[in-house]
């Protein structure tokens, strides 16, 4: 709440510069423009950006920077019998934060009195009544040492919030009083205020890299984790996938195997489905079609794509799943057990692709050059003949490419196969039997209260360092062999 | 193509029938090959149809309820008296029970409605009355027209979800319940009413299905959006102006421009992993919390949004920059000024685009917890509508799809209605600001 007042402030004193900076360049120069460098709105602008973006920045820096320190500070002032009596330090700390979090909302509603809150000696029983009048929830008994870690929590929390909007708005005013005092007629203000612009720009654009370094790293750093509880051989050989529910390791099996084999199982399926109907759905679209179907049936089948995953996963948990039992279950063939499986999985899969794979190979399939085709029809060649013989294989290398893409999109899909796959981790050939997948089981590992320091928490990021280190390599042949090929044409 | 390379060099002239067979074959070979183009179009198009139908036959009834209505008078002798007894609630059923009877004795079929068979069709109305009549004594001795929600069991019975042969006797509902219902509705006091509480409600939890909402999630949803549209739209915009416009030809452009091609081809729940561990865990923002979901969407969205903006900054004819150059504007005066307004209408379609998938985005929800919440209801105020915990439709539709109960199931197809229908409003607001503003050059 501060924080947004901090900022609102920071923001009128910007606007406020501007009509200073203004203001200021203009009477300089008694009213005529002529005698100033650039234009005046650009001295507004420059004051207006010297009292805004540093003081932004010192607040989104502090504010990342200060529960970090309150953190650390604090876990390491904890006695070490305190963490023994808890499980962890982590646990310890996140219930130091809610007690903390408690004694703020407490002290709002006057069930507890502000002395007593910081009362390093207050009565426990006192502050848990005042607690449960309140209606906060506990899930554990307050001790000692959790209440003075709450009670230094707050008040570190309060003073760095109190010296950190000090901070701010010394900063901002600075650089307030520094713009108006640059504005003068010969300062080269549009110059200043366009490098300023630049600057912002590149800082947008490397939010891409820090996109990718903020997933490499928080990858790498619990994957590292898990490997110095869990032996790396065990999880990339284990044939048997087995995670205890007690959260407390020690009897799990987390081998990779059984959902690496039902992914890619589920996605060859999928891609069965996917890859033939989308090829000739592009090819027809792209070489027989007329305007009409064409500007008909593309937009219809690209539907597809633009379908939340979320509703393909219902619709294979509610609709497919049940129908394929109807055939395959025991009234039927009798080789399939439950509605989720590897087939129900993998043709919702296949559907959800049809139009990645077309307007893709559609494309692809565009940018072979007319003169092809033409050299085709001279020889006699039916147009069947000439998309077999001449237009595939020009544009093999970019539909490889196309089906690659396909199936790292298969392979990374999380919703159809959380609802329709099923939930046992096996190696099996029966298309009809419930597998599941690397997504599946790091959603369901990561989801639900797990205390993030145990095995079967951590194994979820080793799965998801798997899933990206595959998705990126697909992806990037992928990127490669398009790449490539347009080029031969262009 | 060629011919047979072991037929003579006459081959084609002495033997007609050869030939003509030949062709025959490779006409019908083009014949199939269409035919196999027709077939995958067809097959697309048909798994639309039957995507389509089985949201909407799913998903339609759980905009209705069922609900009894009937006039319904207690004097206030019978308030008095039944006050006075020791199960008041059984009191007030007695009474509503003799009264539909007296309304159904002009009907032809003779039926007993039991306690117990009323409260498995309508639920506690002893308590639903008495409540009614303490609060209202001013109402005593007058017909007050109540109408009372049937329990969802029965709601699927009049929507031919559950029929007679399909269902069990239990303590939910009996076999013979169904006769009561059949006169009910053919006396005309039955019916389906469209149910407002599934768009404005909350989720009620695992026990109650009937009265869950999808509207405290869609709220969720907005202020996710509201997240995404104000991070994304100028940081996208901002980075495709650096990349279409200003950037030099380097190494640390082609590293911005591998990333981000490499991000949108990233899995989803890769994005979860990265809200869970940084947001979350090293931050310490709140779980479940709209603000989170929101941040995670962003950097989700940001490729796309940049990729569609590049496209609309790049279709803008370099002729304009050159003409504002010409007559004295900075590089940056000509972008801004001149080529920003005109790829405008471009890096909006776009943006709605981006908006849209992010809206139906699910599995990084998933991690940063927005499933084993239950959204019991609306946010405060509109600051806290960012901190506090909520769910957003795609996790609250996925958390009904988890409960594996049949009514929640129709309510998760239900919520699918709304979100593609928040959905279409978006694409079509897309294609209508393409087609409005498109400018060839």
């Amino acid at each position: 709440m501060l924080v947004l007042w901090a900022l609102l402030f920071i923001l009128a004193l910007s606007a406020t510069g501007f009509f200073l900076g203004r203001q200021r360049a203009l009477s300089l120069v008694n009213g005529d423009q002529r005698n100033l460098h650039s234009m005046p709105k650009y001295y507004g602008s420059n004051v207006a950006l010297k009292a805004l973006v540093p003081a932004a920045l010192l607040l989104v820096v502090w504010s990342i920077a200060q529960p970090l320190y309150v953190n650390y500070s604090i876990s390491s002032s904890i006695p070490e019998s305190a963490v023994s009596e808890t499980s962890s330090l982590g646990l310890l700390m996140a219930e130091v934060r809610r007690v903390a979090d408690g004694l703020d909302s407490t002290v709002a509603q006057g069930t507890i009195s502000d002395e007593l809150a910081r009362d390093p000696n207050a009565d426990l029983n006192s502050i848990t009544e005042g607690f449960k009048s309140a209606g906060q929830i506990l899930t554990s008994e307050i001790t000692r040492p959790m209440l003075q870690a709450a009670q230094s929590y707050r008040s570190m929390r309060r003073d760095g919030r109190f010296y950190m909007i000090i901070a701010v708005v010394a900063l901002s005013l600075l650089g307030l009083i520094w713009g108006i005092r640059e504005t003068q007629p010969r300062f080269r203000a549009r110059n200043v205020v366009e490098n300023g612009l630049k600057v912002l720009l590149i800082s947008a654009a490397s939010i891409a890299i820090l996109t990718t370094i903020g997933i490499v790293l928080s990858l790498i750093f619990n994957t590292y984790e898990f490997f110095t509880l869990y032996p790396a051989s065990d999880f990339f050989f284990g044939t048997s996938w087995a995670p205890s529910f007690s959260g407390r390791g020690g009897s799990s099996d987390l081998g990779i195997l059984p959902l690496l084999w039902g992914t890619l199982y589920i996605s060859l399926v999928a891609l069965v489905v996917a890859v033939p109907i989308g090829l000739f759905a592009a090819i027809y679209l792209s070489e027989y079609a007329g305007p009409q179907l064409r500007a008909m049936a593309k937009p219809m089948l690209e539907v597809l794509a633009g379908i939340p995953t979320i509703v393909y996963g219902l619709f294979a948990l509610l609709t497919v799943g049940p129908l394929l039992l109807a055939v395959f279950g025991d009234e039927g063939v009798g080789i399939m057990q439950a509605g989720t499986a590897v087939m129900t999985a993998g043709l919702v899969m296949g559907i959800m692709l049809i139009p990645f794979v077309s307007s893709l190979s559609d494309d692809i399939i565009n940018a072979v050059p007319q003169s092809m085709r033409d050299g085709s029809y001279a020889l006699g060649a039916t147009q069947s003949e000439t998309i077999k013989k001449v237009v595939l294989p020009a544009a093999l290398p970019g539909i490889v490419g196309a089906i690659l893409l396909a199936a790292s999109r298969a392979i990374g899909e999380t919703m159809i196969v959380v609802l329709g796959a099923g939930a046992a981790a096996r190696m099996s050939l029966n298309p009809f039997e419930a597998m599941t997948t690397v997504t599946a089981k790091i959603v369901s590992q990561l989801t639900g209260d797990a205390d993030f320091s145990s095995p079967e928490a951590l194994v979820a990021f080793a799965l998801g360092m798997t899933l990206f280190v595959i998705t990126l390599g697909l992806n990037i042949i992928a990127l490669y062999i398009v790449r490539k090929y347009r080029e031969q044409y262009e | 193509m060629s011919t047979s390379t072991n037929a003579p060099a006459t081959g084609i002239r002495a033997n007609p029938d050869a030939t003509r067979r030949r062709t025959i074959a490779r006409n019908n070979a083009e014949k199939r090959f269409r035919a196999y183009g027709i077939g995958a179009i067809v097959i697309g198009l048909f798994f639309l149809a039957v995507l389509g139908y089985s949201i909407f036959s799913s998903g339609i009834p759980a905009f209705s309820k069922t609900v009894v209505e009937i006039d319904f008078t207690l004097s206030e002798e019978q308030y008095e008296a039944a006050e006075g007894q020791l199960f008041k609630t059984k009191a007030y059923s007695q009474y509503f029970i003799q009264s539909l009877q007296q309304r159904m004795a002009g009907s032809a079929e003779n039926v007993e409605f039991t306690e117990e068979a009323t409260e498995r069709l309508l639920g506690k109305v002893g308590s639903t009355l008495r409540e009614f009549y303490r609060e209202n004594t001013d109402q005593l001795g007058q017909p007050v027209k109540f109408s009372l929600a049937a329990s969802s069991r029965v709601n699927g019975y009049i929507n031919g979800r559950i029929t007679r042969d399909s269902m069990t006797d239990s303590r939910f509902l009996m076999r013979s319940d169904l006769d009561l219902v059949d006169v009910l509705r053919g006396n005309g006091i039955i019916q389906n009413v469209f149910d407002w509480n599934f768009i404005t409600g909350a989720d009620t939890g695992v026990d109650n299905p009937g009265a869950a909402g999808i509207g405290a999630s869609v709220i969720g949803s907005f202020f996710m959006m509201l997240v995404v549209l104000v991070l994304s739209l100028p940081i996208g915009v901002a980075a495709s102006i650096y990349l279409e416009e200003f950037a030099p030809q380097n190494r640390f452009t082609d590293l911005i421009e591998v990333n981000i091609s490499n991000l949108a081809a990233v899995p989803s729940i890769v994005f979860g992993i990265l809200g869970l561990s940084v947001f979350i865990q090293f931050m310490h923002l709140p779980q479940s919390a709209p603000l989170v979901g929101g941040l995670v969407l962003t950097l989700m969205t940001l490729p796309t949004i940049i990729i569609s903006t590049r496209a609309s900054l790049k279709s803008v004819p370099p002729s304009i920059r050159e003409a504002a150059l010409g007559v004295g504007a900075s590089k940056t005066q000509a972008v801004f000024h001149h080529v920003l307004p005109l790829a405008m209408p471009g890096i909006l379609t776009g943006t709605i685009i981006g908006l849209a998938q992010a809206l139906g985005e699910t599995a990084p929800l998933l991690l940063i917890g927005m499933v084993g919440f239950v959204a019991t209801g609306y946010p405060e105020s509109f600051m806290s509508g960012f901190v506090e915990p909520n769910s957003a439709m795609p996790a609250q539709i996925y958390t009904w799809a988890a409960r594996a109960d049949y009514s929640f199931y129709e309510k998760a197809w239900g919520g699918i209605i709304v979100l593609l229908c928040f959905l279409a409003v978006m694409n079509i607001a897309a294609i209508i600001l393409r087609k409005r503003f498109e400018r060839r050059w």
